[in-house]
């Protein structure tokens, strides 16, 4: 084993062009590809950009293609990929902004098209809570993890054939709020992911639960939206 | 040059600036929002908020208890009626935020559950698992997605604002997509825009976080307040700085030494690990220093141990995120092995002058969260005094600025402002070819400030700071930037923020020379005790082209005299 990694990384400058330039990476120095990343700009070109916040694995700022994976920056340790050699693109199914900088706007607009949010009919003055159990929370629990990272975004087949399905974190996210024993919102939501960019879409590859860092399961959320659709759709036919 | 108008412009998408943004919009449906940052808003470091939100929801709880247990913690330098006002503001953003989805962790029967928390005298911490900021901003940001009205402008660097008559006049930022200079302006205009923590090496905040917002404030004339007050957690995750909560320790955890003692006793009898964090981080401190700290393998860093095994039960379902954490990032099973330990700067004391209606001394222009300084947290935060702050005045300061805006014009910009940032950016800070790396300039400035700004404080450090400081304003002064691409330059994003952060560096240690005491996480060794007689006022510190003039301001004091501080 060297004493260096080496990390050969896409780069896309102002003019468009698209090239792969490879740094040397001293070991002591670094433990995250983050770090690596860091010490890269800090060091040897301060002209590499890429996003990065919290370092912790919480913001989503920094998820890149990291070995061929989806995967964040800042929770990969390099020592675990068991190479010398770190390959580091940009996400895949994103516009490339500029070397690792992704057009993440899509991502957040399939977010908001699925209303993500509890809906109610008594907005107004809250003076007190509305009552959940800790078994309630467990029903929504694994879909409200989301760190809107984008990585499943990037595994999914589908949206790399077809940018308007909705994708698995906003199917996620709709389920995560049908779910919540608060919300009253459901028929509205069905009818967005119900739609033709909807659950209808998904091959159930399992790509999505796969790469999450946080282990949230849009696989299985879009099952159960399905279910739910149907359900919402058999009770308008018989009127319950 | 491009121009935005907005009825109402905040500064930040945090927990502060969203809620600000939602509580505006709903205000009056017919005013136009524009939240400028230079994140996304789900990237802003709020989301890293972990323990808890303290609010009286309990009847055997009281406003009256929630107030004292902040102004002790403050070390009474708190303006105990803003405290009294503000207890009594949070408890309905608890309701709120829940009826909007918020997963506040909950007991048996279906009602929120509340934690116990350091230094209070009531389990009172309303939380979310240990991912309470996490999710109370996933709640704010859905809901913000609600309004029409509410316009997000991400990833736009701010750069400056500008004054004129007392009002905000415009605020310029650089659009890092496109690398567009883009001038904002508005009726009403909030300061959200956090802290700056970063500017120590060891820290528990986001990269992100630089002081943008104050540095900006304080340039352009309003005043900054108590910045000699930085907050050092205790239990900053060594060697990466990653915070583990407070709640851990409230929830049973014990600090270790390197001889596998635990020490608290010996600094807070009665609250041990549970007292204050300024206590508790000296605590840690002088242990390392008496040469009890563990010698381990990361780094030459000495730390202490967090202890949690002996609650591996409650681990998973209440302190999910810091066992994750201690797993992916250290490879430690906090079940049965302890996690290394090191105070890290948490939190920034100070901020923009304000007070609890979050107005300033410019009108129409507000300031909440962290960014502000009210002042309700003093010379030392209570932990989970944070979040609150910035759901209870990020809503005061949305409805206000909603209501200034209704009832005033856009000011007419003053063009040259505008123009001589602009020249003052691309035709000067961008050309420099002087050859000083900005991220060394950046480096050498932390370790200035972790070594003679740190917890512990004497006259000698805080002067070596200030030469160490005017030096690296000379350096910075002839930085090259390599990158002159327009398209998400990030080195061009790093020179403005070391510039600002050699601003607020300053500040911080010519507040923390002239302050000859100690309080508060300001702990001077020359000085180790609290002086009431001289210093139980607020330092003012505003800016002029040769360093910060201070001046001092009284603190409000209500019913509770300042006493001594125990634990």
């Amino acid at each position: 084993m060297s004493d260096e990694f080496e990390f050969e990384i896409k780069r896309k400058d102002g003019s468009g062009k698209t090239y792969f330039q490879k740094y040397n990476v001293p070991k002591d120095k670094v433990s995250t590809v983050l770090e690596g990343l860091l010490y890269i700009k800090e060091n040897l070109d301060q002209t590499l950009s890429f996003r990065y916040s919290c370092r912790m694995e919480i913001c989503g700022s920094c998820g890149m293609e990291i070995q061929g994976k989806p995967r964040m920056a800042c929770s990969t340790i390099i020592e675990d990929l068991k190479s010398d050699k770190i390959r580091i693109e940009p996400l895949k199914h994103y516009k490339v902004i500029r070397d690792l900088v992704v057009d993440i706007d899509p991502f957040f607009d399939k977010y908001k098209e699925v209303k993500p949010y509890v809906i109610r009919d008594d907005d107004g003055k809250y003076d007190k809570e509305l009552s959940q159990t800790p078994e309630q929370f467990h029903e929504y629990a694994n879909y409200a993890m989301c760190i809107k990272c984008g990585l499943c975004m990037a595994a999914c087949p589908i949206e790399g054939s077809d940018p308007s399905y909705l994708g698995p974190a906003p199917l996620a996210a709709a389920w995560r709020y049908i779910a919540d024993n608060r919300d009253k919102g459901a028929k509205y939501r069905v009818e967005v992911v119900d739609g033709e960019n909807g659950t209808a879409r998904c091959h159930f590859a399992g790509e999505c639960t796969e790469v999450c860092p946080k282990g949230v399961n849009p696989s299985f959320a879009i099952q159960k939206l399905r279910k739910t659709a149907l359900k919402i759709e058999l009770a308008s036919i018989f009127g319950r | 040059m491009e121009k935005i108008k907005e009825d109402v412009i905040v500064l930040g998408g945090g927990m502060a600036g969203l809620r600000a943004a939602v509580a505006a919009a709903e205000y009056n449906k017919n005013i136009s929002v524009g939240v400028v940052s230079k994140l996304y808003p789900l990237r802003s470091h709020s989301v890293s908020a972990e323990g808890g939100t303290s609010a009286v929801l309990n009847p055997k709880d009281s406003f009256d208890l929630h107030a004292y247990d902040t102004i002790k913690g403050s070390d009474y330098l708190a303006d105990q009626d803003a405290v009294e006002e503000f207890v009594r503001l949070v408890p309905e953003q608890i309701y709120t935020t829940d009826h909007w989805g918020c997963p506040w962790s909950r007991n048996p029967d279906g009602t929120i559950s509340q934690r116990d928390f350091g230094a209070l005298s009531f389990p009172r911490a309303t939380f979310a698992a240990d991912k309470t900021g996490f999710h109370v901003m996933q709640t704010l940001f859905s809901r913000a997605l609600r309004y029409e009205n509410i316009h997000f402008y991400n990833e736009y660097f701010a750069t400056s604002m500008f004054l004129d008559n007392g009002r905000m006049n415009s605020l310029t930022t650089i659009n890092l997509r496109t690398g567009d200079f883009v001038v904002f302006q508005s009726k009403a205009f909030i300061f959200a825009a956090g802290g700056a923590g970063r500017l120590y090496q060891f820290s528990t905040y986001a990269h992100s976080v630089s002081g943008d917002g104050d540095a900006i404030a304080y340039r352009a004339g309003i005043p900054l307040k108590d910045m000699e007050f930085i907050q050092f957690h205790p239990t900053g995750l060594v060697p990466s700085g990653i915070l583990i909560t407070e709640g851990a320790r409230a929830d049973g955890g014990y600090l270790l030494n390197g001889e596998n003692k635990r020490f608290m006793q010996a600094y807070a009898p009665n609250k041990l690990e549970k007292a204050s964090r300024d206590v508790v981080s000296r605590a840690i401190m002088w242990e390392i220093e008496a040469g009890r700290g563990v010698k381990g393998e990361y780094g030459d860093m000495e730390y202490v141990w967090l202890d949690l095994r002996h609650m591996a039960d409650v681990l998973d379902e209440r302190l999910p995120m810091i066992t994750e954490i201690a797993k992916k990032f250290n490879g430690i099973d906090a079940h049965t092995e302890l996690i290394p330990v090191h105070p890290a700067t948490h939190y920034t004391m100070g901020g923009i002058d304000s007070n609890v209606r979050t107005t300033t001394d410019y009108s129409g222009i507000f300031a909440a969260g962290e960014n502000a300084c009210v002042s309700i947290h003093g010379a030392n935060r209570l932990g989970s005094n944070s979040t609150n702050e910035c759901l209870a005045l990020g809503n005061v300061a949305g409805v206000s600025a909603a209501k200034y805006a209704m009832e005033h014009d856009i000011p007419d910009l003053v063009v040259s402002n505008v123009e001589n940032e602009e020249k003052r950016i691309w035709d000067d800070l961008l050309k420099r070819n002087g050859g000083e790396n900005v991220a060394k300039i950046r480096e050498d400035l932390r370790i200035n400030m972790d070594k003679n700004v740190g917890i512990f404080r004497d006259e000698n450090g805080l002067n070596t700071s200030l030469k160490n400081i005017k030096q690296l304003k000379e350096r910075y002064n002839n930085i090259s930037i390599q990158d002159k691409s327009s398209t998400f330059n990030m080195e061009l994003e790093w020179a403005l923020e070391v510039g600002f952060m050699l601003d607020i560096a300053e500040v911080i240690t010519t507040g923390a020379l002239l302050r000859k005491e100690s309080r508060g996480a300001h702990y001077r060794k020359d000085y180790p005790n609290r002086d009431d007689e001289n210093y139980l006022k607020h330092t003012i510190a505003t800016y002029t082209k040769d360093g910060p003039r201070i001046t001092y301001k009284p603190v409000v004091i209500t019913k509770w005299q300042p006493t001594v501080r125990t634990y």
